[in-house]
């Protein structure tokens, strides 16, 4: 028996709300179609902690911390097609609305403030990621193949998008379909 | 003699059209029904010539078809792939350039340059992001002042000044710094004498200069450019 | 400051008002006293100002926010500019200026607490030949060096008028070391006028005409095809514009005219004037070269004496024509003549729509030449010894000579006028250029030449040049002085078009990014394709040139980025480790994980 070798799909959320893996999910009954022609790598689905060599990566969220990077370059090098999933992912999106706030002024708003935490005082364990001084599109730190717009890209959209490229076709998404928001 | 002259021509893409001494490319092709890309453009107003989505081939020669008078003899190629990828390269420019985050703004769905985008293909802004810290003014008790949305089309500065006479707004800085002003010492909004029933306050094709109150009122599937793109609202006679 | 900080502005302002009425043509030179009074240009003042000509605030507040010499803010009582141009930067002014600012406790860009002074870099200010070069309240300094700033700063610490300092300090020379027809001729006041009157302006024109004579200012359009067109444009007042703006970085040639040849200048442009039938001239002078003014009005007045300018100029009835000049504030654009029109309106350098043109539509909405400085020189010589002389001179589309302002690594920098046609070997020559690898030819608009190209010459046919022209020797790093032209064209950019504006400041970040170590392969393309968009979409000349340097280097010298490319594919487009700088000091800590590779 000859099977057709399936695609390997790692996916992960750096700087987002999960909403374009709530939205991968909503391809409702189709997943068994899916997982018939993909197997998942390392994705909030599978709880596989490091991404293997995959044939296809999906990046949701921008890039806001030190973590996302490690992550983002995985990602990058282990996977063959890398694709920047939502607006989040494609220019910061709403984690992005920060960049006009000075850094010092969100950990004063958040730490130091009368009657917060207990203690008063900014957390500086090595395990916590630093963030950036602004949250940047997944594209400027890594070179990304495929752009999928949306906030979130709906089912439909993503549903035609991995059938485009699982496929062998040139994904096109018609006027419809794209979206920023 | 009653004999009417023949109307003077231009071909756009091949397509013969009419012009009248006076029109520029911009006019008679819109007056044709040939849809010519742009965003600072608005037929109500002295034609502006910044965003240069406009920009055509005349006989070889780039131009921007919103200030060009038309001529006779003119070959003008318009919707050609490269144009188009040059379009999309301006408006990957513009956002960049602001700070245009679509999913928290209130104009989009019935945002020009989002639309722009939408018909151009733009799939991402591709370019590095600028993330200039620019003003937000709610001084004013019904308008609302976001500049990190603002394209510099000046097409709020025109209204202002040529249907409403007040002057509201204008042009400061240079190059990158390049902002607009308000007619007030205090710089804010509130302190001129700007109206919600002003020309201006309903020309802006971003989400720049908004009505307050007045934000997601129109659900999504309903708003302008949800199902008709760019270029067929562009195209409607009552399109403001 | 708050408005109520100046209770006195109408008052201060008055003698402004005074001198220049309520025309809102003046906007600029009422905002330059505004700024000499104020050391900037307070609130108050923009209110009062729009107030007293009518206008509305935001057309004020525009036109201070344009100009490099105005502004919004206080700038101290001493403002010293460091000119950033590349020769300046190869003598080590900013070596110097780091000096400078250190030795007086000062940041660059920032006033001191005091508000005695301010320090910053602002562009090329026309001393190539005798940097490193500085304004100090719009007054020139050169040939700075450690000796000459402890004196200017103790001259400030005392705070001594600038007007009293030792004249040493601010020597310009001409540094002619090669004349020809134009400045190596004497000339006698008054002999293109007469010729002019004699043969009759028709003729005159058609002595332009056999000239050949085409403008010297970078976009040689010919003389005579500018004027006639201007002559029979309807309009009820014609206006000769003489451009003294000479803003090209490495351009010093009209400031030497104009030191020493405004009688030959004014000549040219009375002669223009009475040709296109203007009773109203301009002379637009850079602030830059603002230190020549008295100078000039002084030529002006002689000239009115002597019957050659005012009314019935030489006797001849109803030949009026005066001049006034106008000063600049520090634009680049205003040299292109429809921003500088703009500019004498009052108004911001923004470069028009075209068409109309200038001739038929320009300052005022009426027909207007605009000629450079050199090509007005030109005229005058053609008026008086007719065009056949000139055209005898240079090549089958160059006629007669220009003149270079040369800079750079070469042993004797200065003024050479040479006919058209002369190779870039022969002027290398000339000059003493040491071992050269490369010239820049008409600034950064212009062409980036290499060695196998100092073959060619000067002409409108093969190297077109309003007169810069830099020489670097081998060992200059040649993205270094790229880097310098891209920085310069971002801070010129009007702003008023997407291409220009957003493109300018996408070409710097990139050749940033590559001279710092961290561009890859797709970032040339990047550089390519952004070219591509500026030159092809952009508003006016400025937004079409500045990728020449770019495209030059890529062209021409791989040696020159090559090496600094990383043999990835891509590279991030920011400092990744430097974006975590502010989180490591709020929150203390420089553990591995605080850091990224």
């Amino acid at each position: 028996m000859n099977e057709k070798r399936k695609i390997r799909l790692a996916t992960c959320s750096l700087a987002g709300c999960f909403g374009c893996h709530m939205s991968l999910l909503d391809i409702d009954e189709k997943l068994f179609d899916l997982l018939g022609m993909v197997e998942f790598d390392r994705t909030p689905f599978t709880d596989i902690k490091r991404c293997g060599p995959c044939d296809i990566g999906i990046v949701e969220g921008g890039v806001s911390n030190a973590e996302n990077v490690h992550v983002l370059k995985e990602f990058r090098k282990n996977c063959k097609v890398l694709v920047a999933i939502g607006a989040c992912a494609i220019t910061g999106g709403v984690p992005a609305l920060r960049n006009n706030i000075d850094l010092w002024d969100c950990f004063q708003e958040v730490y130091l403030y009368e009657g917060g935490l207990e203690g008063n005082q900014i957390p500086n364990d090595p395990e916590l990621p630093l963030p950036f001084d602004k949250v940047y599109p997944v594209y400027e730190v890594v070179k990304v193949d495929y752009f999928l717009p949306g906030c979130p890209p709906s089912a439909d959209m993503i549903w035609k998008f991995l059938t485009d490229l699982i496929e062998g076709r040139e994904p096109k998404l018609d006027y419809e379909m794209l979206r920023y928001d | 003699m009653g004999a009417p002259a023949m109307s003077k021509t231009i071909t756009i893409d091949g397509k013969n059209v009419p012009f009248s001494d006076g029109q520029t490319i911009m006019d008679a092709a819109l007056a044709a029904g040939v849809y010519i890309p742009h965003l600072c453009h608005n037929p109500q107003f002295e034609p502006h010539g910044s965003c240069k989505l406009c920009v055509v081939s005349v006989n070889g020669r780039n131009m921007t078809s919103c200030t060009m008078p038309a001529a006779e003899d003119m070959v003008v190629a318009n919707n050609t792939p490269e144009l188009n990828s040059d379009r999309k390269a301006l408006v990957q420019m513009l956002f960049v350039e602001g700070n245009h985050i679509c999913p928290a703004c209130e104009a989009s769905g019935n945002c020009q340059l989002q639309a722009a985008a939408y018909y151009l293909d733009m799939l991402s802004p591709h370019y590095t992001h600028f993330y200039q810290p620019r003003a937000v003014d709610a001084s004013h008790p019904e308008i609302f002042l976001d500049l990190n949305r603002c394209i510099l089309c000046e097409l709020c500065v025109r209204a202002s000044r040529e249907v409403d006479g007040k002057n509201v707004f204008g042009i400061s800085g240079r190059g990158i710094g390049t902002r607009l002003v308000v007619n007030a010492a205090s710089g804010r909004l509130g302190d001129t004498n700007f109206a919600a029933t002003d020309k201006a306050a309903h020309v802006c094709p971003t989400g720049a200069i908004l009505i307050k109150r007045q934000g997601y009122r129109i659900p999504i599937g309903q708003r302008t450019f949800d199902h008709k793109n760019i270029s067929e609202v562009q195209m409607e006679p009552d399109h403001e | 400051m708050e408005p109520h900080e100046f209770p006195q502005i109408e008052q201060q302002l008055a003698p402004v008002f005074e001198r220049h009425g309520r025309e809102a043509h003046w906007l600029l030179q009422i905002l330059r006293e505004a700024q000499e009074i104020f050391h900037f240009i307070p609130s108050a003042a923009i209110t009062c100002i729009a107030a007293h000509l009518g206008v509305p605030r935001t057309r004020v507040e525009g036109v201070a926010g344009f100009y490099s010499f105005l502004s919004l803010k206080p700038v101290g009582e001493y403002r010293v500019l460091f000119s950033d141009n590349v020769t300046d930067q190869m003598q080590g002014n900013p070596e110097l200026m780091r000096y400078f600012c250190h030795k007086l406790w000062l940041e660059p860009g920032k006033v001191s607490e005091d508000n005695l002074l301010s320090v910053d870099s602002t562009s090329c200010t026309g001393m190539c030949d005798q940097g490193p070069a500085a304004l100090v309240n719009g007054w020139p300094l050169t040939n700075l060096d450690h000796e000459r700033l402890d004196l200017i700063a103790e001259l400030i610490r005392n705070r001594k008028p600038v007007c009293d300092w030792p004249s040493l300090l601010f020597e310009v020379k001409d540094n002619i070391r090669r004349s020809g027809i134009l400045l190596g001729e004497p000339f006698e006041s008054g002999t293109a006028i007469r010729a002019t009157l004699a043969r009759g302006s028709v003729a005159t024109l058609m002595e332009m005409e056999a000239s050949g004579l085409r403008g010297r200012g970078g976009a040689g359009f010919s003389v005579a095809r500018k004027w006639s067109m201007c002559r029979v444009s309807p309009g009820e007042k014609h206006y000769i514009v003489c451009n003294a703006d000479e803003g090209e970085p490495g351009t010093f040639k009209d400031r030497v005219l104009l030191n020493s040849y405004a009688d030959l200048v004014c000549e040219g442009m009375t002669v223009g004037a009475r040709i296109i039938g203007a009773t109203k001239g301009f002379l637009y002078l850079r602030g830059e070269y603002c230190y020549l003014l008295h100078k000039l009005e002084q030529a002006l007045a002689q000239r009115r004496v002597a019957g050659l300018l005012g009314r019935n100029i030489l006797g001849e009835t109803g030949f009026d024509f005066d001049i006034e000049i106008h000063l600049g504030a520090g634009a680049y654009i205003c040299g292109e003549e429809s921003a500088l029109i703009e500019s004498l309106e009052g108004k911001r350098g923004r470069p028009r729509n075209r068409p109309p043109f200038p001739v038929t539509h320009g300052y005022l909405d009426q027909p207007t030449v605009v000629d450079n400085v050199e090509t007005l020189a030109c005229a005058a010589r053609i008026a008086a010894q007719g065009g056949e002389w000139f055209a005898a001179m240079g090549t089958a589309q160059s006629s007669g000579s220009k003149i270079l302002s040369i800079a750079g690594d070469c042993a004797r920098p200065g003024i050479y006028e040479y006919p058209f046609g002369v190779t870039l070997h022969e002027i290398l020559d000339d000059c003493g250029a040491e071992d050269p690898y490369a010239v820049q030819v008409s600034g950064p608009s212009g062409i980036l030449v290499s060695s196998k190209e100092f073959g060619r010459c000067i002409s409108f046919e093969d190297l077109p040049t309003a007169g810069a022209f830099t020489v670097f020797k081998r060992g200059r790093d040649l993205l270094q002085i790229v880097q310098n032209f891209v920085h310069f064209f971002a801070h010129e950019s009007c702003g008023f078009c997407t291409p220009c504006r957003v493109g300018t400041q996408l070409q710097k970040k990139i050749v940033d990014k590559i001279a710092n170590g961290h561009g890859t392969a797709y970032d040339l393309e990047e550089l390519k394709q952004l070219g591509h968009i500026m030159q092809t979409m952009s508003h006016c000349g400025l937004g079409h040139t500045a990728p020449n340097p770019v495209l030059d280097m890529l062209k021409k010298f791989p040696d020159a980025y090559q090496h600094k490319l990383k043999d990835l594919a891509f590279e991030p487009a920011f400092d990744l480790d430097g974006a975590l700088e502010t989180a490591r000091n709020i929150t203390g800590r420089d553990d591995a994980w605080a850091h990224l590779p």
